[in-house]
């Protein structure tokens, strides 16, 4: 039992580093950017290894509609290589830090014509086997909205408004019922004061306002329990 | 008594579902390429369809029909627990108030859609059949909420 028990991690300690010597990369889905603006396309990877130093990164652009894809930025040997000759001369910079894992490159000015799909592939020697990941880029000359943000704010609001107007409703009985219970608790209190003067003395003149306010509200609740 | 009570309970609920259909279904307009709004624009054979265009009114209008049928579906329940609890002659008040604002939303929400359509859907369209199902529910939600505000509880 042991010995298959033994048998087994041993192989599984040897399977397991080659199944995950895959490198993953990671960008953004889609990018959404206005005319003439600057964006930063990020690219990050993980890796089972260390970072090396012979990490690289390479950024590919195919345009919408093309099959075709050029190569517009590379990071090799410490060293950062940009577009000099094609669509983006000038225009990308590396601002990524390939020490921290992170591959971004910045695309100033943008225009209609940069509506496309930019792929970045990652390598950490020896971890070199992995599938290069894309981002989108769409360009606008006006953000549009998405979709779904007025909508929600607009149910949300009402349904605020309609909590909130409840809560208040219920919060002015309660507090009316307040009063109201407090008021007869010091009614009753009175009286038992006036009970227990009346031995000694003529009893003090109580507050007529209130008796008759008792008065009213003790026949009010008679006939409401006779209607009932 | 009891006829009264599920005539009342099926305008209620006809006014419902004519205002779920009319929001689900996305055929507030129609025309030979398809049909279109409020949430997706499809193609003739119903199979190819993307969302509807993101724009300020299209959303007021998705946001006061879902308000709508949100506000149909309180005062429906509103309506059963008054039934039970409301001593006799009350009045349920709170029931049509909410069938009332439903209407409304349903009103405003065709309105809004009756102006501002022109913005995103050319002229060859003509409206759908779910345009038409909002314009019908407005009139059965308003007299139902306002039933519901003149009925006094007997039994």
């Amino acid at each position: 039992m042991l010995r298959v028990l033994a048998l087994a991690s041993v192989v599984l300690l040897g399977i397991a580093p080659q199944a995950s010597q895959a490198i993953t990369v990671y960008t953004s889905w889609e990018r959404h950017a206005l005319v003439g603006s600057d964006i930063r396309l990020s690219c990050t990877f993980f890796s089972w290894r260390s970072i090396s130093e012979d990490v690289s990164f390479t950024w590919r652009y195919r345009p919408d509609g093309s099959k075709d894809s050029i190569s517009i930025a590379h990071f090799a040997g410490g060293e950062a290589y940009t577009d000099n000759k094609g669509v983006f001369k000038d225009r990308v910079e590396f601002v990524g830090n390939p020490k921290r894992r992170d591959g971004s490159i910045l695309i100033k000015n943008l225009d209609f014509s940069d509506n496309g799909t930019f792929t970045c592939d990652a390598k950490n020697p020896p971890d070199i086997v992995g599938r290069p990941s894309s981002v989108r880029l769409l360009v606008f000359e006006n953000l549009p909205i998405q979709a779904g943000v007025i909508t929600g704010a607009i149910i949300g609001v009402v349904l605020g408004l309609l909590v909130l107007i409840v809560v208040i409703y219920y919060l002015m009985r309660f507090l009316v019922a307040r009063r109201v219970f407090s008021l007869s608790v010091s009614k009753h209190g009175k009286k038992k004061k006036e009970g227990s003067q009346q031995r000694q003395g003529p009893a003090p003149p109580a507050d007529p306002s209130k008796v008759k306010a008792a008065a009213s509200e003790k026949k009010k609740q008679e006939s409401r329990k006779d209607k009932k | 008594m009891l006829i009264l009570l599920l005539g009342i309970i099926f305008l209620h609920i006809s006014a419902l579902v004519l205002l779920f259909v009319s929001t689900t279904v996305s055929v507030w307009t129609t025309g030979t390429m398809g049909t279109s709004d409020l949430w997706l624009n499809c193609s003739t054979d119903s199979i190819h369809c993307d969302g509807a265009s993101t724009g300020v009114w299209i959303q007021v209008v998705q946001a006061l029909m879902i308000l709508s049928i949100i506000f149909s579906f309180l005062s429906l329940l509103l309506f059963f627990c008054q039934l039970f609890t409301l001593p006799k002659g009350g009045r349920f008040i709170p029931t049509g108030i909410f069938q009332i604002l439903a209407s409304l939303f349903v009103m405003s929400g065709a309105i809004i859609y009756t102006l501002m359509h022109p913005d995103w859907v050319s002229d060859e369209y003509s409206f759908g059949y779910a345009y038409i199902l909002a314009w019908v529910a407005f009139p059965l939600a308003l007299i139902s909420g306002l039933i519901y505000a003149v009925l006094r509880k007997r039994e």
